[in-house]
Protein backbone atom coordinates (compact mmCIF):
# COMPACT_ATOMS: atom_id res chain seq x y z
CA UNK A 1 0.00 0.00 0.00
CA UNK A 2 1.67 3.67 -0.60
CA UNK A 3 2.67 5.05 1.89
CA UNK A 4 0.71 7.53 3.72
CA UNK A 5 1.38 11.48 3.75
CA UNK A 6 1.31 14.10 6.51
CA UNK A 7 -0.18 17.13 4.89
CA UNK A 8 -0.25 20.63 6.00
CA UNK A 9 -3.26 23.15 5.73
CA UNK A 10 -4.94 25.93 7.32
CA UNK A 11 -8.67 24.49 7.64
CA UNK A 12 -11.35 27.14 8.40
CA UNK A 13 -8.13 29.62 10.05
CA UNK A 14 -6.66 26.83 12.08
CA UNK A 15 -3.11 25.31 11.34
CA UNK A 16 -3.71 21.51 10.59
CA UNK A 17 -1.98 18.51 9.65
CA UNK A 18 -3.37 15.22 9.03
CA UNK A 19 -1.86 11.93 7.74
CA UNK A 20 -4.00 10.54 4.17
CA UNK A 21 -3.18 7.80 1.52
CA UNK A 22 -2.37 9.32 -1.86
CA UNK A 23 -5.89 7.54 -3.17
CA UNK A 24 -7.99 9.38 -0.10
CA UNK A 25 -10.28 12.33 -1.21
CA UNK A 26 -10.12 15.52 -0.05
CA UNK A 27 -13.91 14.92 0.76
CA UNK A 28 -13.19 11.56 2.75
CA UNK A 29 -10.58 12.89 4.57
CA UNK A 30 -12.71 15.89 5.98
CA UNK A 31 -14.93 13.67 6.65
CA UNK A 32 -14.01 10.33 7.66
CA UNK A 33 -10.65 11.83 9.03
CA UNK A 34 -11.14 15.05 10.80
CA UNK A 35 -15.11 14.98 11.48
CA UNK A 36 -15.74 17.85 9.38
CA UNK A 37 -19.22 16.20 8.44
CA UNK A 38 -20.67 19.22 7.02
CA UNK A 39 -19.50 18.81 3.29
CA UNK A 40 -21.49 16.02 2.39
CA UNK A 41 -20.74 13.24 -0.12
CA UNK A 42 -24.12 12.93 -2.83
CA UNK A 43 -22.74 11.65 -6.24
CA UNK A 44 -18.76 11.69 -5.71
CA UNK A 45 -18.36 12.48 -9.17
CA UNK A 46 -18.79 16.27 -9.45
CA UNK A 47 -22.01 16.65 -10.46
CA UNK A 48 -23.90 17.39 -7.20
CA UNK A 49 -21.66 20.67 -5.69
CA UNK A 50 -23.04 19.02 -1.97
CA UNK A 51 -19.15 18.65 -1.49
CA UNK A 52 -18.00 22.05 -2.33
CA UNK A 53 -15.53 23.69 -0.25
CA UNK A 54 -13.10 26.62 -0.96
CA UNK A 55 -9.79 25.92 -1.67
CA UNK A 56 -7.69 29.19 -1.82
CA UNK A 57 -10.99 30.83 -1.90
CA UNK A 58 -12.08 29.24 -5.01
CA UNK A 59 -14.95 26.31 -4.80
CA UNK A 60 -14.22 23.01 -5.62
CA UNK A 61 -15.62 19.89 -5.75
CA UNK A 62 -14.18 18.18 -2.73
CA UNK A 63 -14.75 14.53 -4.14
CA UNK A 64 -12.90 15.98 -7.00
CA UNK A 65 -9.43 16.55 -5.35
CA UNK A 66 -6.77 14.42 -3.95
CA UNK A 67 -6.02 15.38 -0.09
CA UNK A 68 -2.41 15.06 -0.63
CA UNK A 69 -2.93 17.72 -3.29
CA UNK A 70 -3.84 20.36 -0.75
CA UNK A 71 -0.97 20.96 0.82
CA UNK A 72 -0.29 24.24 1.68
CA UNK A 73 -3.63 25.73 0.61
CA UNK A 74 -5.95 27.58 2.65
CA UNK A 75 -8.96 25.59 3.41
CA UNK A 76 -12.50 27.34 3.93
CA UNK A 77 -15.45 24.77 5.02
CA UNK A 78 -18.81 25.42 5.86
CA UNK A 79 -17.57 24.60 9.59
CA UNK A 80 -15.96 27.90 9.32
CA UNK A 81 -18.91 29.91 8.28
CA UNK A 82 -20.72 30.76 11.00
CA UNK A 83 -18.91 32.86 14.20
CA UNK A 84 -19.95 30.82 17.83
CA UNK A 85 -22.99 33.04 18.02
CA UNK A 86 -23.81 34.03 14.82
CA UNK A 87 -24.60 33.34 11.43
CA UNK A 88 -23.38 34.37 8.23
CA UNK A 89 -25.64 36.29 6.97
CA UNK A 90 -25.88 34.00 3.72
CA UNK A 91 -27.07 31.15 6.33
CA UNK A 92 -29.55 33.34 7.55
CA UNK A 93 -31.01 34.16 4.31
CA UNK A 94 -30.97 30.68 3.32
CA UNK A 95 -33.16 30.18 7.02
CA UNK A 96 -35.56 33.27 6.10
CA UNK A 97 -35.97 31.98 2.69
CA UNK A 98 -36.77 28.55 3.57
CA UNK A 99 -34.13 27.75 1.37
CA UNK A 100 -33.90 24.25 2.52
CA UNK A 101 -35.87 20.93 3.42
CA UNK A 102 -33.59 17.95 3.72
CA UNK A 103 -30.46 20.24 4.11
CA UNK A 104 -27.87 17.56 1.86
CA UNK A 105 -27.07 20.10 -0.69
CA UNK A 106 -27.56 23.25 1.58
CA UNK A 107 -23.50 23.16 2.80
CA UNK A 108 -22.43 22.74 -0.76
CA UNK A 109 -25.23 25.52 -1.75
CA UNK A 110 -23.39 28.21 1.14
CA UNK A 111 -20.25 27.74 -0.01
CA UNK A 112 -20.78 28.49 -3.44
CA UNK A 113 -23.11 31.42 -3.23
CA UNK A 114 -20.35 33.15 -0.41
CA UNK A 115 -17.71 32.28 -3.51
CA UNK A 116 -20.13 34.02 -5.72
CA UNK A 117 -20.58 36.80 -3.50
CA UNK A 118 -17.14 37.20 -3.02
CA UNK A 119 -16.50 37.93 -6.64
CA UNK A 120 -19.63 39.96 -7.50
CA UNK A 121 -21.63 41.74 -5.06
CA UNK A 122 -24.44 42.34 -6.96
CA UNK A 123 -25.32 39.35 -9.24
CA UNK A 124 -28.32 39.39 -11.08
CA UNK A 125 -31.11 36.39 -11.27
CA UNK A 126 -28.87 35.00 -14.28
CA UNK A 127 -25.53 35.31 -12.62
CA UNK A 128 -26.97 33.40 -9.77
CA UNK A 129 -28.38 30.64 -11.73
CA UNK A 130 -25.69 30.02 -14.00
CA UNK A 131 -23.09 30.27 -10.90
CA UNK A 132 -25.31 27.86 -8.28
CA UNK A 133 -25.20 25.75 -11.55
CA UNK A 134 -23.08 22.85 -10.24
CA UNK A 135 -24.93 22.54 -6.93
CA UNK A 136 -28.32 20.30 -7.03
CA UNK A 137 -31.18 20.32 -5.14
CA UNK A 138 -32.98 17.39 -4.84
CA UNK A 139 -35.87 19.06 -3.15
CA UNK A 140 -36.06 22.78 -1.88
CA UNK A 141 -36.85 24.02 -5.80
CA UNK A 142 -33.79 26.56 -6.95
CA UNK A 143 -36.41 29.80 -6.73
CA UNK A 144 -36.41 30.08 -3.06
CA UNK A 145 -32.47 29.39 -3.82
CA UNK A 146 -32.17 32.24 -5.68
CA UNK A 147 -34.10 34.53 -3.45
CA UNK A 148 -31.96 33.55 -0.93
CA UNK A 149 -28.91 34.53 -2.53
CA UNK A 150 -30.26 37.97 -3.54
CA UNK A 151 -31.16 38.75 -0.06
CA UNK A 152 -27.76 38.04 1.22
CA UNK A 153 -26.61 40.29 -1.32
CA UNK A 154 -28.59 43.00 -0.44
CA UNK A 155 -27.36 42.17 3.43
CA UNK A 156 -23.96 41.90 2.78
CA UNK A 157 -24.52 45.54 0.82
CA UNK A 158 -25.70 46.90 3.84
CA UNK A 159 -24.56 44.89 6.78
CA UNK A 160 -20.76 44.05 5.19
CA UNK A 161 -20.38 39.90 6.80
CA UNK A 162 -21.20 41.00 10.37
CA UNK A 163 -22.75 38.33 11.52
CA UNK A 164 -26.76 37.82 12.34
CA UNK A 165 -26.95 37.03 15.96
CA UNK A 166 -28.72 34.00 17.10
CA UNK A 167 -32.03 34.66 18.45
CA UNK A 168 -31.84 32.03 21.57
CA UNK B 1 -10.34 4.39 -4.78
CA UNK B 2 -7.59 1.70 -5.82
CA UNK B 3 -4.48 2.16 -4.23
CA UNK B 4 -1.54 4.54 -5.92
CA UNK B 5 1.66 6.59 -5.77
CA UNK B 6 1.29 9.72 -6.00
CA UNK B 7 4.28 12.59 -6.75
CA UNK B 8 4.31 16.31 -7.56
CA UNK B 9 7.41 16.84 -9.71
CA UNK B 10 8.33 20.69 -10.47
CA UNK B 11 10.79 20.06 -12.83
CA UNK B 12 9.83 19.19 -15.93
CA UNK B 13 12.50 16.87 -17.00
CA UNK B 14 11.76 14.85 -13.89
CA UNK B 15 8.23 14.92 -14.95
CA UNK B 16 8.89 13.34 -18.27
CA UNK B 17 11.51 10.50 -16.25
CA UNK B 18 8.83 9.69 -14.08
CA UNK B 19 6.49 8.94 -16.87
CA UNK B 20 8.42 7.67 -19.22
CA UNK B 21 9.75 4.91 -16.07
CA UNK B 22 6.80 4.03 -15.56
CA UNK B 23 6.41 1.53 -18.52
CA UNK B 24 2.38 3.13 -18.78
CA UNK B 25 1.38 2.64 -14.95
CA UNK B 26 1.20 6.57 -14.67
CA UNK B 27 -1.16 9.11 -14.93
CA UNK B 28 -0.70 12.40 -15.23
CA UNK B 29 -3.01 14.86 -13.08
CA UNK B 30 -3.97 17.99 -14.14
CA UNK B 31 -7.57 19.25 -12.57
CA UNK B 32 -8.61 15.75 -11.99
CA UNK B 33 -11.99 16.39 -13.16
CA UNK B 34 -12.04 13.73 -15.32
CA UNK B 35 -8.93 11.64 -13.86
CA UNK B 36 -10.58 11.46 -10.43
CA UNK B 37 -13.46 9.71 -11.48
CA UNK B 38 -11.84 7.03 -14.10
CA UNK B 39 -9.54 5.83 -11.36
CA UNK B 40 -12.38 5.97 -8.69
CA UNK B 41 -14.99 4.13 -11.11
CA UNK B 42 -11.74 1.43 -11.80
CA UNK B 43 -11.53 2.69 -15.70
CA UNK B 44 -8.16 3.53 -15.43
CA UNK B 45 -5.53 1.48 -13.13
CA UNK B 46 -2.76 3.93 -12.39
CA UNK B 47 -0.02 2.35 -10.24
CA UNK B 48 1.23 6.25 -10.13
CA UNK B 49 -0.19 9.96 -10.45
CA UNK B 50 1.93 12.74 -11.71
CA UNK B 51 0.72 16.13 -10.64
CA UNK B 52 1.55 18.45 -13.18
CA UNK B 53 0.05 21.50 -11.56
CA UNK B 54 3.64 22.12 -9.66
CA UNK B 55 5.45 22.37 -12.82
CA UNK B 56 6.47 26.41 -13.86
CA UNK B 57 6.10 25.32 -17.93
CA UNK B 58 2.54 24.25 -17.96
CA UNK B 59 1.53 27.51 -15.65
CA UNK B 60 2.06 29.98 -18.21
CA UNK B 61 -0.15 32.40 -19.53
CA UNK B 62 0.80 35.12 -21.13
CA UNK B 63 -0.92 37.41 -24.19
CA UNK B 64 1.46 39.32 -26.17
CA UNK B 65 2.14 40.65 -29.80
CA UNK B 66 3.06 37.40 -31.13
CA UNK B 67 0.18 35.52 -29.49
CA UNK B 68 -1.05 33.26 -26.66
CA UNK B 69 0.84 31.21 -25.21
CA UNK B 70 -1.08 28.71 -22.53
CA UNK B 71 0.32 26.11 -20.25
CA UNK B 72 -1.75 22.85 -20.08
CA UNK B 73 -2.70 22.89 -16.59
CA UNK B 74 -4.19 26.68 -16.13
CA UNK B 75 -7.51 26.33 -15.09
CA UNK B 76 -10.62 27.42 -16.79
CA UNK B 77 -11.35 30.52 -14.62
CA UNK B 78 -8.05 31.96 -14.78
CA UNK B 79 -8.48 31.86 -18.65
CA UNK B 80 -11.74 33.26 -18.99
CA UNK B 81 -10.67 35.26 -15.79
CA UNK B 82 -8.01 36.99 -18.59
CA UNK B 83 -8.70 40.21 -20.46
CA UNK B 84 -6.53 39.46 -23.26
CA UNK B 85 -8.12 36.19 -24.31
CA UNK B 86 -11.55 37.23 -23.27
CA UNK B 87 -11.27 40.12 -26.00
CA UNK B 88 -8.53 38.15 -28.64
CA UNK B 89 -9.36 34.51 -27.86
CA UNK B 90 -12.39 34.95 -27.14
CA UNK B 91 -13.93 31.63 -28.37
CA UNK B 92 -11.26 30.22 -25.96
CA UNK B 93 -13.04 32.09 -22.91
CA UNK B 94 -16.42 31.36 -24.26
CA UNK B 95 -15.42 27.26 -24.32
CA UNK B 96 -13.89 27.97 -20.44
CA UNK B 97 -16.77 29.77 -19.18
CA UNK B 98 -19.15 26.05 -20.31
CA UNK B 99 -16.64 23.59 -19.03
CA UNK B 100 -18.87 22.16 -16.29
CA UNK B 101 -19.76 24.67 -13.21
CA UNK B 102 -17.47 26.72 -11.30
CA UNK B 103 -16.25 23.73 -9.19
CA UNK B 104 -15.15 21.99 -12.04
CA UNK B 105 -13.90 25.28 -13.57
CA UNK B 106 -11.29 26.24 -10.53
CA UNK B 107 -9.60 22.93 -11.41
CA UNK B 108 -10.44 21.95 -15.02
CA UNK B 109 -7.53 22.96 -17.66
CA UNK B 110 -7.93 23.13 -21.34
CA UNK B 111 -4.84 20.31 -21.35
CA UNK B 112 -7.09 17.96 -19.61
CA UNK B 113 -10.05 18.85 -21.33
CA UNK B 114 -7.68 17.97 -25.25
CA UNK B 115 -5.54 15.08 -23.74
CA UNK B 116 -8.93 13.71 -22.01
CA UNK B 117 -9.49 13.48 -26.06
CA UNK B 118 -13.33 12.97 -25.43
CA UNK B 119 -15.39 14.05 -29.38
CA UNK B 120 -17.35 16.64 -27.23
CA UNK B 121 -14.69 18.29 -25.63
CA UNK B 122 -15.77 21.84 -25.73
CA UNK B 123 -12.36 23.48 -25.47
CA UNK B 124 -10.92 21.65 -28.40
CA UNK B 125 -13.28 23.01 -31.13
CA UNK B 126 -11.66 26.57 -29.68
CA UNK B 127 -8.18 25.55 -30.13
CA UNK B 128 -8.63 24.47 -33.55
CA UNK B 129 -10.68 27.38 -35.02
CA UNK B 130 -8.35 29.97 -33.22
CA UNK B 131 -5.37 27.78 -34.92
CA UNK B 132 -3.26 26.48 -31.56
CA UNK B 133 -0.07 24.19 -31.61
CA UNK B 134 0.27 22.13 -29.30
CA UNK B 135 3.40 21.62 -27.60
CA UNK B 136 4.74 18.17 -26.34
CA UNK B 137 7.62 17.68 -24.14
CA UNK B 138 9.09 13.82 -24.41
CA UNK B 139 11.65 11.60 -23.58
CA UNK B 140 13.48 12.42 -27.08
CA UNK B 141 13.03 15.93 -26.51
CA UNK B 142 10.06 18.83 -27.69
CA UNK B 143 7.82 18.52 -30.29
CA UNK B 144 4.44 20.17 -32.02
CA UNK B 145 1.31 19.41 -33.66
CA UNK B 146 -1.71 21.06 -34.84
CA UNK B 147 -4.73 21.46 -32.45
CA UNK B 148 -6.42 19.47 -35.06
CA UNK B 149 -4.27 16.83 -35.81
CA UNK B 150 -4.38 15.71 -31.48
CA UNK B 151 -7.19 13.44 -31.11
CA UNK B 152 -6.92 10.18 -33.15
CA UNK B 153 -10.19 8.93 -31.84
CA UNK B 154 -12.76 8.84 -29.08
CA UNK B 155 -10.18 8.93 -26.10
CA UNK B 156 -6.90 8.49 -28.37
CA UNK B 157 -4.69 11.52 -29.22
CA UNK B 158 -1.03 11.43 -30.98
CA UNK B 159 0.63 11.17 -27.63
CA UNK B 160 3.53 8.83 -27.62
CA UNK B 161 4.65 6.59 -23.86
CA UNK B 162 6.63 9.06 -21.58
CA UNK B 163 4.97 12.44 -23.84
CA UNK B 164 2.81 14.87 -22.48
CA UNK B 165 1.57 18.45 -23.31
CA UNK B 166 3.22 21.15 -22.06
CA UNK B 167 1.45 24.28 -23.85
CA UNK B 168 -0.78 25.24 -26.49
CA UNK B 169 0.57 28.54 -28.45
CA UNK B 170 -2.10 30.80 -30.30
CA UNK B 171 -1.12 32.88 -33.17
CA UNK B 172 -1.87 36.80 -32.61
CA UNK B 173 -5.54 37.76 -34.24
CA UNK B 174 -4.56 39.92 -37.04
CA UNK B 175 -6.64 43.26 -38.04
CA UNK B 176 -10.39 42.85 -37.58
CA UNK B 177 -10.56 39.54 -35.81
CA UNK B 178 -13.13 37.60 -33.58
CA UNK B 179 -14.28 34.32 -32.64
CA UNK B 180 -16.68 32.22 -30.84
CA UNK B 181 -17.59 28.87 -29.27
CA UNK B 182 -21.04 28.03 -28.25
CA UNK B 183 -23.13 24.33 -28.32
CA UNK B 184 -26.43 22.49 -27.79
CA UNK B 185 -27.30 21.13 -25.23
CA UNK B 186 -31.25 20.59 -23.63
CA UNK B 187 -30.19 22.26 -20.01
CA UNK B 188 -28.86 25.76 -19.86
CA UNK B 189 -25.75 24.55 -18.15
CA UNK B 190 -24.06 21.40 -17.01
CA UNK B 191 -24.64 18.97 -19.34
CA UNK B 192 -22.65 17.43 -22.47
CA UNK B 193 -22.22 18.68 -26.11
CA UNK B 194 -24.96 17.06 -28.25
CA UNK B 195 -23.24 19.59 -30.92
CA UNK B 196 -20.75 22.14 -30.57
CA UNK B 197 -18.79 24.55 -32.84
CA UNK B 198 -16.31 26.77 -32.64
CA UNK B 199 -15.12 29.68 -34.94
CA UNK B 200 -12.51 32.65 -36.15
CA UNK B 201 -12.85 35.07 -38.52
CA UNK B 202 -10.66 37.63 -39.81
CA UNK B 203 -12.40 40.64 -41.51
CA UNK B 204 -10.52 43.35 -44.07
CA UNK B 205 -10.22 46.91 -43.05
CA UNK B 206 -13.83 47.92 -44.20
CA UNK B 207 -15.47 44.92 -42.21
CA UNK B 208 -17.54 43.74 -45.10
CA UNK B 209 -15.46 40.65 -46.48
CA UNK B 210 -13.63 37.99 -44.65
CA UNK B 211 -10.04 38.01 -45.51
CA UNK B 212 -9.78 33.84 -43.37
CA UNK B 213 -11.62 31.80 -41.38
CA UNK B 214 -11.62 28.77 -39.04
CA UNK B 215 -14.22 26.24 -38.35
CA UNK B 216 -14.47 23.37 -35.86
CA UNK B 217 -17.25 21.03 -35.09
CA UNK B 218 -17.17 18.86 -31.77
CA UNK B 219 -19.92 15.43 -30.85
CA UNK B 220 -20.31 15.50 -34.56
CA UNK B 221 -17.39 12.74 -35.21
CA UNK B 222 -15.17 10.32 -33.43
CA UNK B 223 -12.81 12.89 -32.89
CA UNK B 224 -13.57 16.99 -32.77
CA UNK B 225 -13.64 18.06 -36.56
CA UNK B 226 -11.74 20.73 -38.62
CA UNK B 227 -14.36 21.74 -41.34
CA UNK B 228 -11.48 23.22 -43.18
CA UNK B 229 -13.07 23.21 -46.32
CA UNK B 230 -16.36 25.25 -45.18
CA UNK B 231 -13.75 28.25 -43.56
CA UNK B 232 -11.32 28.29 -46.71
CA UNK B 233 -14.42 28.90 -48.69
CA UNK B 234 -15.28 32.03 -47.09
CA UNK B 235 -11.73 33.97 -47.71
CA UNK B 236 -12.51 36.95 -50.32
CA UNK B 237 -15.98 36.43 -50.07
CA UNK B 238 -18.30 39.17 -48.34
CA UNK B 239 -19.76 38.61 -44.87
CA UNK B 240 -23.30 38.03 -45.79
CA UNK B 241 -26.05 35.41 -44.99
CA UNK B 242 -25.62 33.90 -48.25
CA UNK B 243 -21.66 33.21 -47.64
CA UNK B 244 -22.78 32.36 -44.30
CA UNK B 245 -25.17 30.17 -45.20
CA UNK B 246 -22.71 27.98 -47.50
CA UNK B 247 -20.31 27.82 -44.81
CA UNK B 248 -22.85 26.35 -42.39
CA UNK B 249 -24.16 23.39 -45.15
CA UNK B 250 -20.40 22.82 -46.14
CA UNK B 251 -19.71 22.18 -42.16
CA UNK B 252 -22.83 19.70 -42.28
CA UNK B 253 -21.44 18.34 -45.22
CA UNK B 254 -17.57 17.44 -43.12
CA UNK B 255 -19.97 16.18 -40.01
CA UNK B 256 -20.48 12.41 -39.22
CA UNK B 257 -22.21 12.25 -36.16
CA UNK B 258 -23.92 8.61 -34.48
CA UNK B 259 -27.25 8.46 -33.06
CA UNK B 260 -27.30 7.96 -29.64
CA UNK B 261 -29.29 8.87 -26.16
CA UNK B 262 -28.12 12.65 -26.80
CA UNK B 263 -29.28 13.25 -30.32
CA UNK B 264 -29.97 11.37 -33.70
CA UNK B 265 -27.76 12.07 -37.06
CA UNK B 266 -30.24 14.18 -38.64
CA UNK B 267 -30.65 16.27 -35.60
CA UNK B 268 -27.09 16.48 -35.18
CA UNK B 269 -26.22 17.40 -38.64
CA UNK B 270 -29.17 19.86 -38.97
CA UNK B 271 -27.70 21.70 -35.23
CA UNK B 272 -24.44 21.39 -36.83
CA UNK B 273 -25.18 24.00 -39.94
CA UNK B 274 -27.68 25.99 -37.11
CA UNK B 275 -24.90 26.67 -35.17
CA UNK B 276 -22.14 27.37 -37.66
CA UNK B 277 -24.56 29.97 -38.79
CA UNK B 278 -24.83 31.11 -35.57
CA UNK B 279 -21.35 31.36 -33.98
CA UNK B 280 -20.16 33.01 -37.83
CA UNK B 281 -22.60 36.07 -37.11
CA UNK B 282 -21.24 36.28 -33.42
CA UNK B 283 -17.35 36.02 -34.74
CA UNK B 284 -18.25 38.26 -37.11
CA UNK B 285 -20.18 40.59 -35.08
CA UNK B 286 -17.04 41.35 -32.81
CA UNK B 287 -14.54 41.67 -35.34
CA UNK B 288 -16.40 44.17 -36.44
CA UNK B 289 -16.70 45.70 -32.61
CA UNK B 290 -20.29 45.24 -32.38
CA UNK B 291 -22.75 43.98 -29.56
CA UNK B 292 -22.36 40.08 -30.23
CA UNK B 293 -25.73 39.31 -28.73
CA UNK B 294 -24.25 35.96 -26.92
CA UNK B 295 -25.82 35.64 -23.29
CA UNK B 296 -23.61 32.55 -21.94
CA UNK B 297 -25.86 30.02 -21.12
CA UNK B 298 -28.81 30.74 -23.55
C1 LIG C 1 -19.45 17.56 -13.42
C2 LIG C 1 -18.58 17.62 -14.64
C3 LIG C 1 -18.95 18.43 -15.71
C4 LIG C 1 -18.15 18.48 -16.84
N1 LIG C 1 -18.54 19.30 -17.86
C5 LIG C 1 -17.81 19.34 -18.99
C6 LIG C 1 -18.23 20.16 -20.07
O1 LIG C 1 -19.26 20.85 -20.00
N2 LIG C 1 -17.47 20.18 -21.19
C7 LIG C 1 -16.33 19.45 -21.29
O2 LIG C 1 -15.68 19.50 -22.34
N3 LIG C 1 -15.90 18.67 -20.27
C8 LIG C 1 -16.62 18.61 -19.13
N4 LIG C 1 -16.19 17.81 -18.09
C9 LIG C 1 -14.99 17.01 -18.24
C10 LIG C 1 -13.70 17.64 -17.65
O3 LIG C 1 -14.01 18.56 -16.63
C11 LIG C 1 -12.88 18.34 -18.71
O4 LIG C 1 -12.53 17.43 -19.72
C12 LIG C 1 -11.61 19.01 -18.13
O5 LIG C 1 -11.18 20.00 -19.01
C13 LIG C 1 -10.47 18.04 -17.85
O6 LIG C 1 -9.37 18.76 -17.38
P1 LIG C 1 -8.58 18.36 -16.06
O7 LIG C 1 -7.51 19.38 -15.89
O8 LIG C 1 -9.51 18.17 -14.92
O9 LIG C 1 -7.97 16.98 -16.53
P2 LIG C 1 -7.56 15.65 -15.73
O10 LIG C 1 -8.78 14.96 -15.24
O11 LIG C 1 -6.50 15.96 -14.75
O12 LIG C 1 -6.93 14.85 -16.94
C14 LIG C 1 -7.70 14.35 -18.02
C15 LIG C 1 -6.89 13.34 -18.83
O13 LIG C 1 -5.86 13.99 -19.55
C16 LIG C 1 -4.59 13.56 -19.12
N5 LIG C 1 -3.76 14.78 -19.05
C17 LIG C 1 -4.06 15.91 -18.33
N6 LIG C 1 -3.13 16.85 -18.57
C18 LIG C 1 -2.24 16.32 -19.44
C19 LIG C 1 -1.07 16.82 -20.07
N7 LIG C 1 -0.62 18.07 -19.83
N8 LIG C 1 -0.38 16.01 -20.91
C20 LIG C 1 -0.84 14.74 -21.16
N9 LIG C 1 -1.94 14.22 -20.60
C21 LIG C 1 -2.64 15.00 -19.74
C22 LIG C 1 -4.79 12.88 -17.79
O14 LIG C 1 -3.83 11.89 -17.53
C23 LIG C 1 -6.18 12.31 -17.97
O15 LIG C 1 -6.14 11.11 -18.66
C24 LIG C 1 -16.97 17.74 -16.92
C25 LIG C 1 -16.57 16.94 -15.84
C26 LIG C 1 -17.36 16.88 -14.71
C27 LIG C 1 -16.94 16.02 -13.55
S1 LIG D 1 -20.25 14.55 -3.99
FE1 LIG D 1 -18.83 15.86 -4.91
S2 LIG D 1 -19.98 16.78 -6.46
FE2 LIG D 1 -21.38 15.31 -5.68
S1 LIG E 1 -32.76 20.58 0.52
FE1 LIG E 1 -32.82 18.46 0.06
S2 LIG E 1 -31.44 18.36 -1.62
FE2 LIG E 1 -31.62 20.43 -1.32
Amino acid sequence: MAKKRVVSTTINGNQTEFLCEPRQTLLEVLRDTLNLTGAKEGCSNGNCGACTVLVDGRPVDSCLVLAVEIEGADLETIEGVACSEALHPVQQCYLENAALQCGICTPGFIMSTKALLDENSSPSEDDIRFYLAGNLCRCTGYDKIVRAVQDSAELMASNGIDGVQIDR
Amino acid sequence: MRDFEYEAPTALADAVELLAGANGSAKLLAGGTDLIDHVRTGRLEPDLLIDIKKLAELNVLEASDSGLRLGAAVPCYQIYGNEQITSNYSALADSCQIIGGVQIQSRASVGGNLCNSGPAADSTPSLIALGAVCVIAGPNGTREVAAEDFCTAPRQNVLEAGELLVELKFPAPGGKSGSHYRRFIPRNEMDIAVVGVGAAVTLDDSGENFVSARIALGAVGPTPIFAQAAGDALAGQPANDDSIAAAAAAAREVATPIDDMRGTVEFRNHATAVLTERVLKTAIARARGEADGYTIGH
